[in-house]
């Protein structure tokens, strides 16, 4: 069982685990694909450097699901993680769980980020869209994906977001440093006394689950915070919109790796249409097969109004919602998945079950807004209200 | 035998003139040893993120302007994808959904007089690299220097009927492009290319018949012959039912003479275009409308028109000033300092292009400051430089940045008036050739012209003509 892809041994302090969709120079960055097995990178990401800047250390690069996707990081070429109780795990809280590191940062698009941190009793923090760069990493969906940060605490998550969040002139899609200072920790922010739990959606998750619901809504109303259930149908929808817009754009950005330029060349190719087909038959596992297929229908002048264009519009429709909900919330309570362990059967038995745990982390995805794992639960917030979403996961820490 | 009308609509690529490429800080320009201009963003690694080039929308917006189009105030880029080694990214960057400018028109004319061809739409984009393949190891290596240099594309309505339009249009667009300096539009160094899409049908017939098109035509007379070629094809496809024609992309060989049908593989296809997610829809607020709009050149038309009626200029003098811009331009200024209109356009056409040509340099390249032109002018008005010496002057103003004067000074070239000193040569040039004298006095005005030149020689030019003859006749005839 590979934890790490590839390891900095001479990492003393304050050492944070990179995952594998994250650029380094000194470290080989994979993406969990066979694609890149061994591709170093001439630059880092812009997250890396300001992570070093902050007195960081990289302790390695950690397995990842080939292209991030999957339900944990089970579809990595390089073989699934799983925990102690032999349940999957993603191998970023792995390490964090078993070793001195702070913190885990790493690129996600499809949750699995989220759900690691969530399965292993972890913290995470999905930033407001736009605030950390995503220059020097490895692309699947421009549109939502996002560098998130994980740790055992609250305040060792605080410290990562606060390091790698500012504006970058090599993201074009890179805020301003006025709104990204609104994620420092110090930064002036509005309590929040109110918050929603999307009730269908915490409805479809297990018992177990559910229970896990309930102790942060206990914690939080001791606390004097009101909790009331609300309508979720709308975001519901979020679900097949983003796995439509993750798809369509990762087909797009992974159409790079052909065996031309850099990454697997097969061995078996006459000419340049057998060299761009083998090589990536032979290096890309099924699920990133599976939705470069999809992603690929999706743009096709046929379904690209009847599914692209109608995914657009159900994403703005989404944010719609979200801000409706925010007149009268500070937060969205909901599961991050539904259920707290998988295993490898659970996976085998349903090939396509990261796209229906999708339901959970699509909403926060599809819109862009922050959202916070904590207590096994995810708290979706207002844009920039980070720090208030972290004053309440902080309750729930305390119990 | 029945008439046919050819139709023709032109998708023209011009690479715009910008320092550095579309999305990355590589240099845009032309040449230099090969994958020289790349990055890790224009070839296509992972982890680079697209940053506008904001010069492009400038250029792209100035070309809307010049071509009369209407400019979308919020326009966006898409991306379009395609598997070719020359696109390391695997898909372009393009305009597809809200492209800079549209509905636009652009007046030609031709032996049947004037015509307006209207342009649907120009959108921004960047170019591919290039195969470069190796016989000898029957090997095919790709070059990137050219990868995500921006380019825009021009689309007309099928306007045109012939290549004698066709050609007008280029030539038009050409000269538009060039005086707004969006492009150098030099089709033999692939910066203005054009695709050309045509079809036949019986004169007066509204159905369009079927089309063709042949892409990534790169000069004129390719695409006079291109056109006629395939023009014949189609009428004779047609009338005699030589083959079927289709709906297809062809290849014009111009060496053969012929276009051939491209392999299917090369053409068909998907190209699966979206908004590409990295790159914000580009708002053009009020502000930057009107600082291009200020920007913009008169157009040549215009400016010809002035400078005939205003200015007194004769059409020919005109018409070959405002091929150019930097023509226009260095004539503006030096009319502008030196006040004489004729003298002005005079040295430009005549000396300045006799500079040019033996530099083998165009039009365009001409870089000489109009305002140091404008003072040679008035020295030579004003009888303080001889014309030989000022264009010798001249000639170093191409070579760097002089005063004409100072420079005159430090030369020797200024005129003397000093008639002692010319009284003086004089003297000697006629002692020293009696026979000439002796003809001159015989009636031979030639053997004058003789003495004059030793004279002007011996005083290297700084002397007026006037002043001289006057006095040589002078003393012959003492
Ligand atoms: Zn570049």
């Amino acid at each position: 069982m590979k934890l790490y892809l590839d390891e900095n041994k001479n990492a003393a302090a304050r050492k944070v685990v990179l995952n594998d969709m994250m650029l380094t120079t000194e470290l080989s960055t994979t993406a969990g694909s066979k694609m890149l097995e061994g591709y170093k990178s001439l630059f880092e990401a812009e997250a890396v450097t300001r992570l070093k800047a902050a007195g960081f250390e990289i302790a390695g690069k950690s397995n990842v699901g080939e292209l991030s996707l999957g339900l944990l990081g089970e579809t990595s070429y390089f073989g699934a993680v799983t925990d102690d109780k032999g349940n999957l795990a993603l191998a970023a809280n792995e390490i964090v769980k078993t070793t001195d590191a702070v913190g885990a940062v790493g690129l996600d698009a499809n949750g699995s980020f989220l759900r690691g941190a969530a399965l292993s009793d972890q913290v995470a923090i999905k930033p407001t869209y736009g605030t950390v760069s995503r220059f020097g990493t490895v692309s699947v969906a421009c549109s939502g994906e996002t560098v998130c940060v994980s740790a055992k605490s609250v305040a060792d998550a605080q410290s990562l977001l606060c390091a790698i969040a500012g504006h970058d002139d090599k993201d074009g899609t890179s805020l301003s440093d006025s709104e990204c200072q609104r994620l420092c920790a110090d930064a002036p922010r509005e309590s929040i006394k109110k918050i929603a739990v999307a009730k269908s959606l915490a409805l479809s998750a297990d018992e177990a689950t559910r229970a896990k619901i309930h102790a942060v809504v206990d914690a939080l109303k001791a606390k004097g915070i009101e909790v009331e259930p609300i309508d979720d149908s709308v975001l519901i929808a979020a679900k097949t919109a983003w796995n439509a817009l993750m798809c369509a754009e990762l087909c797009n950005n992974v159409s790079k790796y052909d065996g031309v330029k850099y990454g697997y060349r097969t061995k078996n190719y006459t000419n340049i249409d057998e060299l761009y087909t083998n090589s990536r038959t032979e290096a890309f596992g099924e699920l990133l097969k599976t939705a470069i297929l999809f992603g690929s229908e999706a743009l096709s002048t046929e379904n690209y109004m009847p599914v692209y264009d109608k995914s657009l519009r159900v994403r703005r429709v989404i944010c719609e919602r979200f801000a409706e909900i925010f007149k009268d919330y500070g937060a969205v309570l909901m599961p991050v998945c539904s259920k707290t362990a998988y295993t490898e059967k659970d996976v085998a038995d349903n090939k396509y079950i990261s796209f229906d745990e999708a339901s959970y982390i699509a909403p926060a995805y599809i819109s862009g807004l922050p959202a916070v794992v904590v207590g096994g639960v995810l708290l979706v917030g207002a844009a920039f209200s980070e720090n208030a979403l972290l004053e309440l996961a902080k309750i729930a820490e305390e119990g | 035998m029945a008439k046919y009308e050819t139709v023709i609509g032109l998708e023209v690529h011009i690479e715009l003139a910008t320092n550095s490429k579309i999305f990355c800080s590589c240099s845009a320009k032309f040449g230099g040893e090969q994958n020289d201009h790349v990055c890790p963003a224009c070839c296509g690694m992972p982890g680079m993120l697209p940053v506008v080039n904001k010069r492009v929308v400038d250029l792209g917006m100035t070309a809307g302007m010049m071509l009369n189009c209407d400019i979308n105030r919020v326009t966006t880029f898409d991306k379009k994808s395609y598997y070719y080694p020359d696109l390391p990214a695997a898909y372009q960057t393009t305009q597809w959904f809200a492209p800079v400018a549209v509905n636009g028109k652009v007046r030609i004319e031709t032996s049947k007089g004037e015509k307006f061809i209207r342009i649907k739409q120009i959108h921004m984009e960047e170019d591919a690299g290039k195969l470069v393949h190796d016989d000898w190891t029957d090997t095919t290596l790709v070059d990137f220097n050219r990868t995500s240099v921006p380019l825009i594309e021009i689309v007309s309505q099928p306007d045109l009927n012939s290549a004698e339009e066709v050609v007008a249009y280029l030539e038009q667009l050409r000269s538009l492009l060039r005086f707004a300096k969006v492009s150098e539009c030099r089709m033999e160094q692939g910066s203005m290319r054009c695709d050309v899409n045509l079809s036949v049908r019986p004169e007066g017939s509204d159905k369009l018949g079927v089309r063709t098109e042949m892409k990534n035509m790169n000069s004129i007379s390719a695409i006079e012959r291109a056109i006629a070629y395939e023009t014949a094809r189609h009428i004779d496809a047609i009338e005699n039912g030589t083959e079927e024609l289709v709906q297809e992309t062809r290849r014009w060989d111009d060496i053969k003479g012929m276009s051939f049908a491209m392999r299917n593989k090369e053409t068909a296809g998907d190209y699966r275009y979206f908004p590409d997610p990295n790159v914000m829809p580009v708002c053009i607020d009020d502000e930057w409308f009107e600082r291009i709009k200020k920007s913009l050149p008169e157009l040549p038309s215009v400016k010809k028109d002035r400078y005939i009626d205003e200015l007194g200029l004769s059409e020919y003098d005109a018409d070959i000033l405002t091929q150019s811009r930097a023509l226009c331009d260095c004539f503006e200024e030096a009319y502008a300092v030196s006040g004489l209109v004729k003298e002005s356009a005079n040295w430009i056409i005549s000396n300045c292009m006799n500079v040019l040509n033996r530099k083998q340099l165009t039009a365009d390249m001409l870089n000489i400051d109009g305002k140091a032109l404008g003072k040679l002018i008035l020295l030579v008005a004003d009888g303080k430089v001889g014309h030989a010496n000022a264009k010798k002057i001249l000639e170093a103003m191409f070579d760097e940045d002089i005063d004409p004067e100072a420079y005159a000074n430090e030369n020797g070239y200024i005129v003397s008036n000093d008639t002692g000193k010319i009284e003086g040569v004089i003297r000697a040039v006629v002692a020293a050739d009696p026979k000439s004298v002796a003809d001159y006095k015989g009636g031979k005005e030639k053997a004058l012209m003789a003495l004059f030149g030793k004279c002007m020689k011996e005083l290297k030019g700084n002397c007026d003509p006037q002043v001289l003859r006057e006095l040589l006749i002078k003393i012959i005839n003492e």
